[in-house]
């Protein structure tokens, strides 16, 4: 069975004339454990409203979104931050890491919704990600490269199925955004997580031996083009 | 981790918590200030009566006569002849009957003749009578002695074997000394009743003081009744109020001060309502510190929301940290308490000799507090909404 498995997903925003406009529409897409998929498109293709609706944080409006055999949309939506929080990390492009709290205390926040608080784990992850001498720094005193790791440690945190990064490399020049990809990809591997990254940076996409442009999946933005 | 967060808010919005956490104190206090200096002041006032059941004086108010003569306040309406004094103590209803003078001071604390039977026959309180501390004892009616209320001694720093001239009227005008000397023979321990503010001299004494009238040199300004029954009350009243026109019998004493305190309720309802007024403001002002923030606070609500908070911890959290404004302000509010206390207390203490004390229990204490922290949880839920309504999406997008 795999592990995310997309059905006729079909995603409308009202613009502000009032009519309904279909942002994503997405017939199938799947995922096994641990395989490891970059989406490519570029900006205004839906890519972050697909992730949010893998994520259960926008609601689809038709389809499936089969997580580990559970359909997302038919949870309901204190369900679905229930499983968000056990089973899928996020990594952000701007990281979001909160700002009033430490590296370590980032980390196990995220915790706190999910399995529960486990500080050595957290420590753990962020030794993992080169952050030891930085735990107890605010995310303001850390380099952006130093931000995204903490974002990932957080994301692996409790030890989820599925992680999606959104952009994670869209804030790095190029060297630190090789080294955050490359962390990213390992740390996923090792935490036994599948990976879905989106981006529209070709450097960042060659590296994924899957690699699929959502403008070819997505049929709405097929049939916007051909209008 | 939900207190965290809640405790990581507060200290990120520190300016904002304090000012509010202080406005709850400012409502608190006044609050529980008003209920219990009222209660506290009103049980005090009617509670006072030196052990005495009613007051015979001039024709005047009956209040009047009260707090002249217990409370050791306001002028005295007139005299009285000693004979009415004896008549009265004659009256077979009549347990005690003492005669005071007034008409003196000493440096603003008022000089009262009597008889030693009011503190060696009388009990100011039930079981309690008056005392000197060691060293000291009652005046002999035959010299220029006093004896000195506690309060009174410490305030003019007066001991036994001093001496002090008198001064003519009931405010102290510097220019009107009298000639005579008294030598304190006595320092009264404290009554915390208006006793402790007097001194007291032999009734001859202040009647005859140089510079008063020699025709009023027999009069007296008032007699303290302790009555055997309440039977006796009704028939020296009829006596006195209904049928004679002369003099007037204040009786019961506790009764007038309930009368001149349900006169003046009007003044605790307006004191009630400005500290419940401010109680609303300072529930506004939370409600507008956290509710203000609530725009600086969708990315962070969002972020939250992604890594798998529900909208009801994120409401959770703001009602909690709401309520938590208002613990932290309603602890500052005894110290608020505790100094408008104390500083109505000595002033009370001070203009009449009630003493009301901050340790005494009283509901307020207890309502107030939770009444506070459960208009600041109500308060809370309003901000709480508007986070719980942050969309997530909208507010995840990436700023520069």
């Amino acid at each position: 069975m795999a592990l995310l498995e997309i059905k006729q997903l079909k995603k409308r925003y009202r613009t502000p004339e009032n009519k309904l406009h279909t942002v994503l529409d997405v017939p199938a897409f799947q995922m096994e454990a641990e395989q490891q998929v970059a989406l490519c498109g570029e900006s205004g293709t839906g890519k972050t409203t697909f992730l949010h609706l893998i994520a259960g944080i926008l609601s689809a409006d038709e389809g499936e979104i089969l997580l580990d055999g559970t359909d997302l949309h038919k949870l309901s939506e204190a369900n679905r931050d229930r499983l968000r929080a056990n089973q899928i990390g996020y990594i952000f492009q701007t990281f979001n890491l909160l700002q009033g709290y430490t590296c370590l205390e980032n980390v196990m926040l995220g915790m706190s919704f999910g399995p529960g608080v486990d500080k050595d784990y957290a420590s753990q992850l962020l030794i993992r990600v080169g952050m030891q001498d930085r735990m107890h720094h605010y995310p303001r005193q850390l380099s952006t490269g130093q931000q995204q790791r903490v974002a990932v440690a957080r994301a692996l945190a409790n030890r989820p199925k599925l992680v999606l990064a959104d952009e994670p490399t869209g804030n790095l020049d190029n060297t630190r955004a090789e080294e955050a990809l490359h962390l990213i990809r390992e740390a996923c591997k090792e935490n036994k997580a599948a990976l879905l990254l989106v981006s529209h940076d070709w450097h960042i996409l060659n590296a994924f031996e899957h690699c699929q442009d959502l403008a070819s999946l997505n049929k709405a933005t097929r049939e916007e083009k051909r209008a | 981790m939900i207190l965290k967060m809640v405790f990581k808010s507060l200290r990120q919005h520190l300016l904002s918590t304090t000012i509010t956490s202080f406005s709850i104190a400012l409502a608190g206090g006044l609050i529980l200030s008003v209920w219990v200096i009222k209660d506290q002041s009103n049980a005090a006032f009617t509670g006072v009566n030196a052990g005495f059941d009613a007051v015979l004086g001039a024709r005047s108010s009956k209040l009047q006569l009260v707090l002249n003569s217990i409370f050791h306040v306001e002028a005295s309406p007139g005299n009285l002849a000693l004979e009415d004094y004896e008549d009265i103590k004659k009256h077979p209803g009549v347990e005690h009957a003492i005669p005071i003078a007034v008409g003196d001071n000493f440096k603003g604390f008022r000089l009262v003749g009597t008889l030693p039977e009011l503190f060696t026959d009388t009990e100011y309180s039930e079981g309690k009578k008056y005392a000197t501390l060691p060293g000291g004892r009652w005046m002999d009616t035959s010299r220029r002695e006093a004896v000195v209320g506690g309060f009174a001694a410490t305030q003019l720093g007066l001991k036994v074997g001093d001496t002090f001239h008198p001064y003519h009227g009931l405010l102290f005008d510097e220019e009107k000394q009298h000639a005579e000397t008294y030598v304190v023979v006595g320092v009264m321990e404290l009554t915390n009743t208006p006793a402790d503010r007097v001194i007291w001299i032999p009734l001859a004494g202040l009647q005859k003081m140089s510079g008063h009238d020699p025709k009023t040199a027999n009069d007296i300004s008032a007699v303290l009744v302790k009555l055997r029954n309440p039977q006796a009350g009704f028939r020296l009243d009829l006596m006195y109020n209904k049928q004679g026109d002369r003099l007037t019998l204040a009786w019961p004493i506790d009764q007038i001060m309930a009368q001149l305190f349900s006169k003046i309720g009007w003044f605790d309802r307006v004191l009630e309502m400005i500290a419940y007024l401010v109680a609303v403001v300072a529930a506004g002002s939370v409600l507008a510190g956290i509710y203000n923030s609530m725009n600086e606070r969708k990315r962070d609500i969002a972020i939250l929301r992604a890594l798998g908070a529900g909208r009801r911890v994120i409401f959770g959290s703001v009602v909690l940290e709401s309520t938590a404004i208002s613990i932290i302000g309603m602890i500052m509010a005894f110290g608020v308490y505790a100094i408008i206390f104390s500083t109505a207390a000595a002033v009370i203490r001070v203009q009449t000799g009630v003493v009301l004390t901050l340790g005494t229990w009283h509901p307020a204490l207890l309502w107030t507090p939770l009444g506070m922290i459960l208009l600041g949880a109500i308060t809370g839920c309003v901000p709480a909404i508007k986070a719980y309504r942050t969309h997530v999406a909208e507010n995840l997008i990436p700023v520069s």
